[in-house]
């Protein structure tokens, strides 16, 4: 008998339908991953017990893991689906949608709320206009290195899943946004800005709901030092709510 | 204020690019996208930006990243559009250095610049190797601050399906559909642009993300909007095979020094690292001294792939060779290149910082597009403010970025294309603008929003309903094999014929595929039957112009009607290079000229027509990447000057 891939899918027909598990069991192929598996179901939409179903619904774009649009929680662990390899990881393979946004369907969920919290924070450099006005600021080598770090966050929401602070009906901004506000505050000009950006993060759902359990940093796919920005950040704003109005503003 | 809202489908570089001009300048925009505007495939682009920002000392200039452009695109780009892109470039690269883009710096704190494919200069702006992903952030983050500020609204996992166009024939709107509700909604707009990337997927696997339908460029095109030069597609050279994609590694790991090469002897059974120097084959660096394994990419993808399918030398006798950085340092690697050696190593289990990659050309780009029009001055650069610029044959809709044909003429350089996304969609924000000052547009009628809502609502029932036999996802893995077999690297005119009886087949089916899907929720397959019905659409096009172009040019490489140059090691006053010059001169007469593929509704076949290419600052010339053509090419023109005079 030829090789199968056995999968189990958490599923859901809409946002307010119950959820239900599908097994599958699929052709190997040599370098699968979990994308190809669900691309092979849609091709033979039935399930192990033969009966037709509908094609699973999921979210992807780019496949090498630079979008953030593939993650779900695979074998337990969220994670994006483009990276998880058949060859590593165990079967029956288990994938179900993340847990702390709403599911529109199958494994595909809502994240609309990581983009809100970016705008919460003011989330950009103000820039004075798009037109020609020379270089930006010079930047040494170093802080290129720690910028592009925090830069690479997909906002993919894996550091909110796994976060016991971040719940589906709490309002905590989380990991991700918290490790932008330290990016934007890091950059030359974005600095000028700075307080802004603070005054925003301890707001409500701010800095402060953070209980440090320290999860996000091991579950982000870019390894980015989410525990260093929550310290930083942090300190950032103790310096200026001790000094106030004569903190310098950074 | 409807009527001075702009309605931009696509939020990648171009579309976010002309969106945050467009509310510099006073618009208010409405972005509709398949994806969260941040998963656009503008990320996985990995090498850099070009732009002669000429900090290296090398005297480089835009004059010079113009002819390399040009020149690489073996003149077929309209040459205004891309004289004022290349001028504009360094500053556009400012401006992404101001938006905060985590560009590499110099030990000073100055922008980094590396080298790429086509030229011999370093004029390549890069953050780390995802620099496509960090330009992209930069710009998402300046349209999250005029969403703010309540100038943008952004219509997310949304998809565009028609254009809204009034008794004049121009655009007043378009219709969208919301792919969790499934519900359809028109929009109604002083300007349409259309910045929805390429059409990868019609070629299957290929290095291009899961959206890349072209579902919005078929849109437009059956609504009657031109589509240019749709045989030009990029194939790149260094692809990594995959079972649901073919990954990239990026053209900056050949400028970072990466060779490529192959054992002399495809027996050899030594390890890689104990085959010794002179029995390995760099044919890359034998064959173009000069550029070495930096040749521009279409050169690259036919020496890649006649090294493994003619001669027979594909390491381990697959269709694959060496592309090695072993010899750098680990450290400088991790720097420059991270991003990808470690999608290399997620793949494939290797760490090519130890052991050379193994890669092979795959699908990558498309230099064609919608026919995107200009105005030109006086000095055949681009008028400004013109509503002209990037504006399609139908008025008022725009096409930019990937989704137009202008920039690349037949072959894009590397790094070229962040730039021309940018830069083009600054133009077209501004071009949109210039249009506003212009029209004195009176509100669309409800009727008509209502009217075009329902026929796309009752067009959908139909797909829903649709329950034949066929799997459409399966049609399209025979449609992608069967584009990629006949219509890529090589090709045929027998194969080509053959091809396009395939797609007929292709279509027929498609009328007997099932929807698969009958739910009201987040139907994935019930839209796909509509977007694998304009890959279809698209790909007759991309069929037909190539069918009819019987030359080679760029990365259109028909061997039967190839005009190969002396080898060089021909003397100069060899005759061989005066007959390859006279026919480089006839092909030219008849084939430099832009294909327009027009769809028309009551044939299966596209219209194909041809239009000058406006060629006012370069006169064309055989491309020569060897170094040694440059100078039988000047004596050939002093003799026939010489004959002209006498």
């Amino acid at each position: 008998m030829s090789k199968t891939v056995e999968v189990r899918i958490k599923r859901q027909d809409s946002p307010k339908a119950p959820a239900y598990w599908d097994e599958f069991s699929i052709p190997y192929e040599e370098g699968m991953n979990v994308i190809s598996i669900l691309q092979s179901i849609r091709r033979d939409p039935r399930n192990k017990q033969g009966k037709t179903v509908t094609p699973v619904n999921w979210e992807s774009s780019c496949l090498e893991e630079v979008c953030g649009a593939c993650t779900m929680v695979i074998n337990g662990k969220v994670r994006q689906a483009c990276t998880a390899l058949v060859d590593q990881i165990s079967q029956p393979i288990s994938l179900e949608p993340m847990t702390k946004f709403p599911v529109e369907r199958d494994l595909r969920v809502n994240r609309q709320r990581i983009f809100e919290n970016l705008k919460k924070i003011n989330g950009w450099v103000d820039v004075d206009g798009y037109h020609d006005l020379g270089p930006g600021p010079r930047q040494s080598p170093i802080d290129q290195e720690l910028t592009y770090k925090f830069s690479e966050c997909m906002s993919c929401g894996c550091c909110m899943e796994v976060c016991p602070q971040f719940t589906m009906d709490g309002n905590f901004i989380g990991a991700a946004v918290i490790g932008q506000t330290q990016l934007f505050n890091m950059h030359p000009s974005g600095a000028m800005h700075a307080q802004k950006r603070l005054d925003a993060v301890t707001s409500e759902g701010g800095i402060q709901d953070c209980g440090l359990a320290q999860q996000c940093v091991k579950a982000c796919p870019k390894h980015i030092p989410l525990v260093e920005a929550i310290g930083q950040v942090q300190r950032s704003v103790t310096v200026s709510q001790v000094f106030g109005s004569f903190s310098k503003r950074k | 204020m409807s009527e001075k809202r702009v309605l931009i489908v696509g939020g990648g570089l171009a579309g976010l690019a002309a969106a945050m001009r467009a509310c510099e300048l006073g618009l208010e925009v409405d972005i509709f996208s398949m994806v969260h505007v941040k998963r656009s495939h503008s990320v996985c682009a990995q090498g850099g930006i070009n732009g002669a920002v000429n900090t290296k000392g090398e005297g480089d200039s835009p004059k010079i990243h113009f002819i390399d452009t040009i020149k690489g695109g073996d003149f077929l780009a309209d040459q205004p559009p891309v004289l004022s892109m290349c001028e504009a470039a360094p500053a556009v690269i400012n401006m992404m250095d101001r938006l905060g883009v985590t560009f590499n710096r110099t030990p000073e704190g100055l922008l980094d610049f590396r080298r790429f494919g086509g030229t011999l200069h370093h004029r390549t702006a890069f953050a780390g190797a995802s620099t496509g992903q960090q330009l992209l952030y930069g710009l998402d983050e300046q349209v999250r601050r005029w969403e703010a500020e309540g100038k943008v609204r952004k219509f997310e996992n949304w998809e565009f399906t028609r254009l809204i166009l009034d008794n004049d024939g121009k655009a007043v709107g378009l219709v969208a559909q919301d792919l969790n509700t499934m519900e359809f909604k028109s929009f109604p707009g002083l300007a349409v642009v259309l910045a929805t990337g390429g059409p990868g997927l019609m070629f299957g696997k290929t290095t291009n993300s899961t959206i890349n339908f072209g579902s919005a460029t078929a849109a437009a095109y059956k609504q009657g909007v031109w589509y240019g030069n749709p045989e030009m597609v990029q194939i790149h050279p260094t692809g990594i095979p995959g079972s649901d994609k073919l990954r990239l590694i990026s053209e900056s790991a050949r400028g970072e020094g990466g060779r490529v090469w192959v054992p002399r002897n495809p027996k050899d059974a030594r390890p890689w690292n104990t085959i010794p120097a002179e029995d390995r084959f760099y044919f890359l660096e034998e064959r173009y001294p000069l550029y070495g394994n930096l040749v521009p990419r279409d050169i690259a993808t036919r020496e890649i792939a006649q090294v493994c399918t003619k001669m027979g030398l594909g390491v381990g006798g697959r269709n694959a060779v060496y592309l090695d950085l072993t010899h750098r340092d680990e450290d400088y690697l991790t720097r420059k290149l991270g991003a990808i050696l470690d999608i290399y190593e997620k793949f494939r289990g290797v760490d090519p910082k130890k052991v050379p990659m193994e890669i092979y050309p795959a699908y990558h780009y498309s230099m064609g597009g919608l026919y995107a029009g200009y105005e030109a001055d006086g000095t055949g650069r681009l008028m400004k403010d013109s509503p002209l610029n990037q504006m399609t044959n139908i008025p008022n809709v725009y096409a930019v970025g990937e989704a137009d044909h202008q920039y690349h003429g037949a072959n894009r350089l590397g790094a070229n294309s962040l730039m021309s996304c940018i830069f083009a969609g600054l133009v077209t924000g501004e071009s949109v603008v210039a249009l506003a000052k212009n029209s004195k547009t009176a509100p669309v009628a409800s009727s008509v929003l209502e009217s075009e809502c329902k026929l796309e609502t009752e067009n959908y029932k139909k797909l829903v309903a649709q329950d034949g036999p066929e799997n459409p996802f399966v049609i399209h893995r025979e449609l992608g094999d069967a584009m990629s077999a006949f219509c890529l690297i090589e090709r045929h005119n027998d194969e080509l014929l053959q091809l396009r009886g395939m797609i007929e087949g292709y279509a027929e089916r498609l009328k007997k595929a099932s929807s698969l899907d009958k739910s009201g929720s987040g139907n994935m397959s019930a839209v796909f039957l509509r977007q694998l019905d304009g890959m279809i659409c698209m790909s007759k096009a991309v069929v037909e112009g190539a069918i009819l172009r019987d030359e080679c040019r760029g990365a259109h490489y028909k061997p039967a009607f190839d005009n190969e140059a002396p080898s060089k090691e021909t003397p100069i006053d060899d005759p061989a290079w005066t007959a390859y010059y006279e026919k480089f001169l006839t092909q030219s007469q008849e084939w430099l000229k832009t294909t327009i593929a027009k769809h028309d509704s009551s044939k299966s076949l596209p219209t194909i027509e041809y239009k000058p290419v406006d060629s006012r600052h370069l006169e064309p010339e055989p491309r020569d990447y060897t170094g040694v053509g440059k100078k039988a090419w000047a004596k050939f023109k002093a003799s026939r000057t010489a004959q002209g005079q006498a």
